[in-house]
């Protein structure tokens, strides 16, 4: 059997919410569907499943809010014995009532957990889901403020509030706390430095200029996605930069995976990742790139793509600035920014002329790297952009 | 098509492209990148959207006459020979 748990989406999140399960019991699911919806402080997620069987037990139900690590549901999986792997059910349930995680403990974050635990009977939590009545909109009047059955009955009869997505102005709020605890954090541990340079994009502009001119409206490539190629490529030669840093060690990713940061209207930003970008073509990388940023902005990201990102790049030049001096997201020990792209006057051999320029920058973690490979790093990308048509 | 349908398609897919504006506000003689905070993607697919009702063909040398919604208009206008 197979545990399907509460997912980290982030080093931001310490908690989710249950939206809604895509399947039920006795369904069979392959690794990668989605099953279920999963509400974070930023999105609503769609959760994938990295089992294949079928659907045993569903053990939390929607409207529940628990810690990253719970357990949501047992998978019987395909070719293993019932029992394998994990604890017998029946001793899982009191871990559910209680929602603690029962193998990832929970962070001290931002304390959403805590608020959102809902003390309830197994048979109240069965008839409000029934009912579709969020356990936490109900007042308990058992022992200990503990919801009961009748409670439940009387919060239907007066017509409780359901499961609902939650007012835009909470959500930004919580979004920002969760920013917040995760950017804090990062500053309290990670010691960073910084590097920076100065990249002739002239030769990557003129080459897009004449490549997208061969083609069609909605094949047209944006100058960003060759940045991401030429940061991909370049993690292949100074592959540190593309590990993580946990236990007190560092732990080299198996792929290339990059997050990007995208800004989402009303506020906030999400950096989920362009998965084995280093292996796609620039056209396979504009298309799942466009999908993406529209994705993340109408709040349908997967959670693979949440919790996938090895380094995170974030360009801010849209917003005029020239130079970014990012913070790296734990666990990753690397993050490049790109400012905006400016014509200036540029010595190429012996004569003055104009050119576009654009700066990047590496913030480092020094527990992992020094600056002599990231300045080897930064150096890769600017001659990787020298020869757009190589990417 | 008249050039307020015309402007009506036009703002009808930018809605598409920032579903949260209220774009009755939208000034049209401000640069919409400005007012909507849109960005090179959301450009791309303001483009693709135009393409798509007006069937229009927009070279990207062409973009800075996205800008307002105005200069939008009049330059679109221009393409399909709208009087």
């Amino acid at each position: 059997m197979a545990e399907f748990v509460m997912p980290q989406l982030g080093a931001d999140m310490s908690a989710g919410k249950l939206l809604r399960w895509r399947k039920k019991v006795g369904d069979r699911v392959q690794r990668g569907d989605v099953i279920a919806d999963v509400e974070t402080d930023k999105a609503d997620i769609e959760v994938e499943v990295f089992s294949t069987g079928v659907i045993e037990k569903l053990l939390v139900h929607p409207g529940e809010k628990v810690p990253v690590g719970t357990i949501l549901a047992i998978i019987q999986e395909e070719g293993k014995p019932a029992g394998a792997g994990v604890p017998p059910v029946t001793q899982l349930a009191p871990a559910i009532t209680a929602h603690v995680a029962p193998t990832a403990p929970m962070r001290p974050s931002v304390g959403v957990a805590e608020a959102a635990r809902v003390c309830i009977s197994p048979a109240a939590r069965k008839l409000a889901a029934d009912l579709g009545i969020d356990p936490a909109s109900v007042a308990g009047t058992g022992p200990g403020g503990r919801i009961t059955l009748e409670d439940v009955k009387q919060a239907a009869k007066a017509g409780a509030p359901q499961p609902t997505p939650e007012a835009a102005p909470d959500r930004q709020i919580r979004m920002r706390q969760a920013i917040a605890a995760a950017m804090a954090r990062s500053k309290r541990e990670i010691p960073h430095y910084y590097l920076s340079t100065t990249i002739d994009m002239s030769p990557a502009m003129a080459w897009l200029t004449q490549e997208n001119l061969k083609r069609s409206v909605e094949d047209r490539l944006v100058y960003g996605v060759l940045l991401l190629k030429a940061v991909a490529l370049a993690l292949r030669q100074v592959p540190e930069l593309n590990s993580k840093w946990t236990g007190g060690k560092v732990v080299a990713s198996p792929g290339i995976h990059v997050g990007v940061a995208i800004s989402l209207r009303g506020g906030g930003l999400v950096a989920p990742a362009l998965h084995h970008t280093d292996r796609q073509s620039l056209d396979g990388l504009m298309k799942d790139f466009r999908d993406l940023v529209q994705r993340a902005r109408s709040g349908s990201l997967r959670s693979s793509e949440l919790s996938d990102p090895t380094i995170t790049v974030t360009s801010l030049g849209e917003q005029g600035v020239e130079t970014v001096f990012g913070i790296i997201y734990s666990p990753q020990v690397a993050l490049v920014g790109f400012g905006k792209m400016v014509e200036r006057p540029w010595l190429a051999g012996n004569q003055v002329v104009s050119r576009h320029l654009i700066t990047a920058t590496l913030s480092g973690d020094h527990r992992v790297t020094d600056g002599h490979r990231g300045g080897l790093f930064l150096t890769a990308v600017e001659r990787l952009l020298q020869e757009p048509e190589k990417l | 098509m008249t050039k307020d349908e015309l402007r009506g398609t036009v703002l009808r897919v930018l809605g598409q492209i920032a579903p949260e504006a209220d774009l009755s506000q939208l000034k049209p003689d401000r640069r919409i990148r400005d007012q909507l905070d849109v960005d090179s993607m959301d450009l791309l697919n303001f483009v693709i959207g135009l393409h798509k009702e007006l069937q229009v063909e927009i070279p990207e040398a062409d973009y800075p006459r996205l800008s307002t919604l105005n200069s939008c208009t009049e330059y679109l206008a221009s393409l399909l020979s709208l009087a």
